[in-house]
């Protein structure tokens, strides 16, 4: 067992650090940490940025643009770049189809999407959820139906997040209705621009537009867009959704939320011991959570999930969740004041709280909810 | 004691389920309502007008209906259950409440009359930057001349404030203390916005304002400002108890329908417990919100202080885990705007923020705990 980072690691620390905060434009740093909407241009131009020093995908294989740095690494690089406030790459690209397709894809697949895909230039949506397929998945409805060489894809998948920016859709769909759900599932690669599909909004609590609607009426797919065998859907998406253990909780960004609510909030939380012991608790709950990610990190073997994720997914929503009540809290009656725009006597940070605490509800029910993350420890840790 | 309501009560709650549930059962209807300006249906108020319950709490010399707390308590939770966008608490309860305990007889007759008659919508602009639920104003002044007062400072959030007609403004008073002020609303720069749970709020500009002094000119109504808040704080708590009902409501009748691996999810216990767990949370709430309510009778304001922070505490406890859970087993169905559940979470964690939060009640409590060796709910009030 050993505390300190290595000379190297503290190096390469300092080097993150250098880069996030020197290279990142400001106006977007200023965003994420002021917890405002990002526009698409400022994601897509943030990657773009780190794609240029190669650091958009550092996890990928070296091939396809990946450094093959250690876990380790990847955690120092991510905290980081969360503490500065640089967005985190587009996960549907880096964290979901990138890998897969370096996984799965063929070669031409590789060739025409993973560069792209890096930087951006091709926006991803997920295309899994369906109004009946939810946590059950594998129930999912929406079909497609060879003809001829193309895929003649119809039905509805749900809470696209962001598929408004959409070009390209990553989407399970049915291929074969006749045997075992998991194995008739197939995975294909559809250009949002396509005739038949369609986006429609959907609106959350907190008024924002975030997650769509998509539909596909006779929506045309070339049969090239297949990822991996006819079939083999189930397996490519476990490996997806099970793909990540750095990175699953972002500590960084929740550390950042905490530390800024604090600087906001410095006098009260000296006089009033009861918020300072509030403080307090979240963070050693968040140091409980970061030092287990870096245990997980450093003792994961090559390519298999290790079950702990879902301790880290759990805990890390939780904790997401109770730095921005405490947010609503600390903005106290300003809160009220979602839509008072620039003009507000209040805070300027107090308006956006209430929105916030709101719409980071969903953190505990997406990307397998926390029932579903305890149900995974309960069985496959537990063995229960 | 007796947590019962005699037939009266009962009929006016099923009078005012009738008129709120015929609004807003559907809850498309409100979604609709609020999207436009003012954020609630002028009809409605009317139609709660033409009931009587916007004169509710007020003496029939002064155009009420002279009810007691209870009687308003049955409002508010009707109003919780289907959240009408109707600002009853911010005018009926606050302004309202505050005309009614400082005013003159002459101000009592003409604001609460036209409060009561649906003909004047009153806000109660009294949170300022920086204030935290406290009952004194200091970043609104007042001065006097000639016996003409005039006040300036900014008030925000004031809750329906650009609707409103008139305002009852809380001032700090050259001498010291803090005053209350009728202001005519167009007299005061107003910007009005949205806010998450639906509502309107404003800011409210004031600069040399011209503003008529509540009750007697230059007196200290700290006190009484105080008192209002706390009956605010209760009132505030039954809306949140008729909110929490419907959400726990619509959560267990989601289990029962939404299918998940081939069967309804009310088949996994880890959900079903945890709705058990949200029903303790709404039995311990309704306890303490009932209990509070009567409280208000007893007219003593110290007992109705202490009373709104335990009301305040547990229901801010209670509509946290009720709200957060409910979302919770609806799935992403209950982050959308579309459907309720996540409206109500909204309209909690709003009233929770309103006229403060389970920890500002617990400081309030935790300075008295060595007051008293332990809490007989008998002997309180
Ligand atoms: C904001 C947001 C963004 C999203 N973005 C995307 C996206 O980009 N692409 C995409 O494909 N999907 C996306 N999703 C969908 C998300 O993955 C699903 O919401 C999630 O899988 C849960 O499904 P559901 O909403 O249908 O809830 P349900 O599956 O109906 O679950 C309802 C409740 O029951 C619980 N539950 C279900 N089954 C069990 C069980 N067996 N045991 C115990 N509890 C159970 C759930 O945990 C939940 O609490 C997004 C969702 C949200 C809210
Ligand atoms: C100090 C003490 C004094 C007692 N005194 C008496 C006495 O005077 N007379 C007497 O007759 N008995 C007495 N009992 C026994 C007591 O009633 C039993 O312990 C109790 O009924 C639980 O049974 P069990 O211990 O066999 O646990 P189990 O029934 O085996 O339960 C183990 C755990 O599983 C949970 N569980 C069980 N079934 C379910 C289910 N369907 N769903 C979810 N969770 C479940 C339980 O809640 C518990 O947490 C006493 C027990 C204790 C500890």
């Amino acid at each position: 067992m050993q505390l300190a980072l290595s000379a190297e690691d503290e190096a390469f620390r300092a080097e993150m650090r250098e880069f996030f905060t020197t290279q990142v434009p400001d106006d977007i740093r200023a965003a994420v940490i002021e917890g405002r909407e990002l526009s698409k241009e400022q994601i897509a131009g943030s990657m773009k940025v780190l794609d240029e020093h190669d650091l958009a995908a550092p996890h990928w294989p070296e091939e396809w643009g990946g450094r093959g740095w250690s876990d380790l690494r990847r955690h120092i690089y991510l905290d980081e770049m969360q503490a500065a406030g640089c967005p985190v790459p587009l996960a549907f690209n880096t964290s979901m189809i990138g890998p897969v397709l370096a996984q799965f894809g063929s070669q031409e697949q590789k060739e025409r999407f993973l560069a792209k895909t890096r930087n951006c230039e091709i926006w991803w949506s997920q295309g899994f959820s369906e109004p009946d397929a939810g946590s059950d998945l594998a129930s999912l409805r929406t079909t497609a139906v060879k003809d001829g060489d193309d895929w003649v894809v119809n039905g509805q998948k749900t809470w696209t997040t962001l598929g408004q920016y959409g070009d390209w859709i990553f989407t399970l769909v049915r291929t074969n209705p006749e045997v075992k759900k998991q194995a008739g599932i197939s995975m294909l690669l559809i250009d949002m621009t396509s005739p038949g599909l369609e986006v429609r909004p959907i609106e959350l609590i907190d008024g924002g537009h975030e997650v769509n609607e998509v539909w596909f009426e006779d929506v045309r797919v070339p049969g090239e867009n297949l990822v991996g065998e006819e079939g083999q859907g189930w397996t490519i998406a476990k490996f997806l959704l099970g793909n990540e253990r750095v990175g699953v909780a972002p500590v960084g960004a929740i550390k950042r939320h905490l530390a800024r609510l604090k600087e906001l909030n410095g006098e009260r939380i000296g006089a009033e011991p009861r918020l300072a012991a509030r403080v307090a608790e979240l963070e050693n709950e968040l140091l409980a959570l970061e030092l287990t990610a870096l245990r997980v990190v450093a003792h994961s073997s090559e390519g298999e999930p290790h079950p702990a994720s879902s301790v880290l997914k759990l805990k890390g929503t939780v904790l997401q969740q109770a730095v921005s009540e405490l947010g609503v809290d600390l903005a106290g009656p300003a809160s009220l004041a979602s839509g008072a725009g620039d003009g507000t006597a209040l805070p300027d940070w107090t308006p956006h709280t209430a929105p916030t605490y709101l719409n980071l509800r969903k953190a505990s029910i997406y990307g397998g909810s926390n029932e579903v993350q305890r149900q995974i420890i309960a069985r496959t840790i537990l063995g229960l | 004691m007796d947590f019962t309501y005699d037939d009266e009560q009962e009929s006016l709650r099923d009078a005012v389920r009738g008129l709120l549930g015929k609004a807003y059962s559907d809850f498309e209807q409100r979604r609709q309502t609020t999207k436009e300006d003012p954020g609630f249906s002028e009809k409605t108020w009317r139609q709660m007008a033409e009931m009587g319950l916007l004169g509710l709490p007020f003496s029939e010399d002064d155009g009420g209906v002279g009810a007691g707390p209870v009687e308003i308590g049955i409002v508010c939770q009707e109003i919780g259950r289907v959240i009408a966008p109707e600002p009853y608490l911010p005018v009926v309860v606050l302004a309202g409440g505050l005309v009614q305990a400082c005013g003159t007889p002459e101000q009592r007759a003409e604001v609460l009359g036209g409060i009561a008659s649906g003909e004047q919508v009153v806000a109660f602009a009294h949170d300022e930057p920086g204030s935290r639920w406290a009952p004194a104003a200091s970043g609104v002044t007042a001065s006097e001349s000639d016996g003409s007062w005039t006040l300036t400072g900014t008030k925000e959030p004031v809750v329906a404030g650009e609707r409103a007609d008139a305002l009852v403004v809380t001032a700090a008073l050259p001498g010291g203390g803090t005053g209350a002020f009728l202001v005519q609303g167009a007299d005061a720069e107003r910007t009005g916005y949205a806010t998450y749970d639906g509502g309107r709020a404003a800011r409210v500009v004031l600069d040399g304002t011209a503003a008529t002094p509540l009750g007697e000119p230059g007196t200290d109504l700290t006190a009484s400002i105080g008192t209002v808040l706390d009956i605010g704080r209760i009132m505030a708590g039954n809306i949140a108890l008729g909110a929490m009902q419907t959400a726990l409501r619509s959560t267990t009748e989601y289990l029962k329908s939404r299918k998940q691996f081939g069967v309804t999810l009310n088949t996994f216990q880890a959900l079903t417990f945890r709705s058990a767990d949200m029903y303790i949370s709404l039995e311990l709430a309704s306890s303490m919100v009932q209990w509070a309510t009567m409280v208000i009778e007893s007219g003593d304001a110290d007992a109705v202080r202490v009373a709104a922070a335990r009301c305040g505490v547990q229901v801010s406890r209670s509509s946290r885990h009720i709200g957060q859970e409910a979302i919770q087993l609806h799935g992403g169905i209950g982050m959308t705007a579309e459907y309720s559940v996540g409206s109500y979470t909204a309209v909690l964690t709003m009233l929770d923020h309103l006229l403060g939060d389970g920890d500002h009640h617990v400081d309030v409590l935790a300075a008295g705990v060595l007051d008293h060796g332990s809490l007989d709910p008998l002997a309180m009030a």
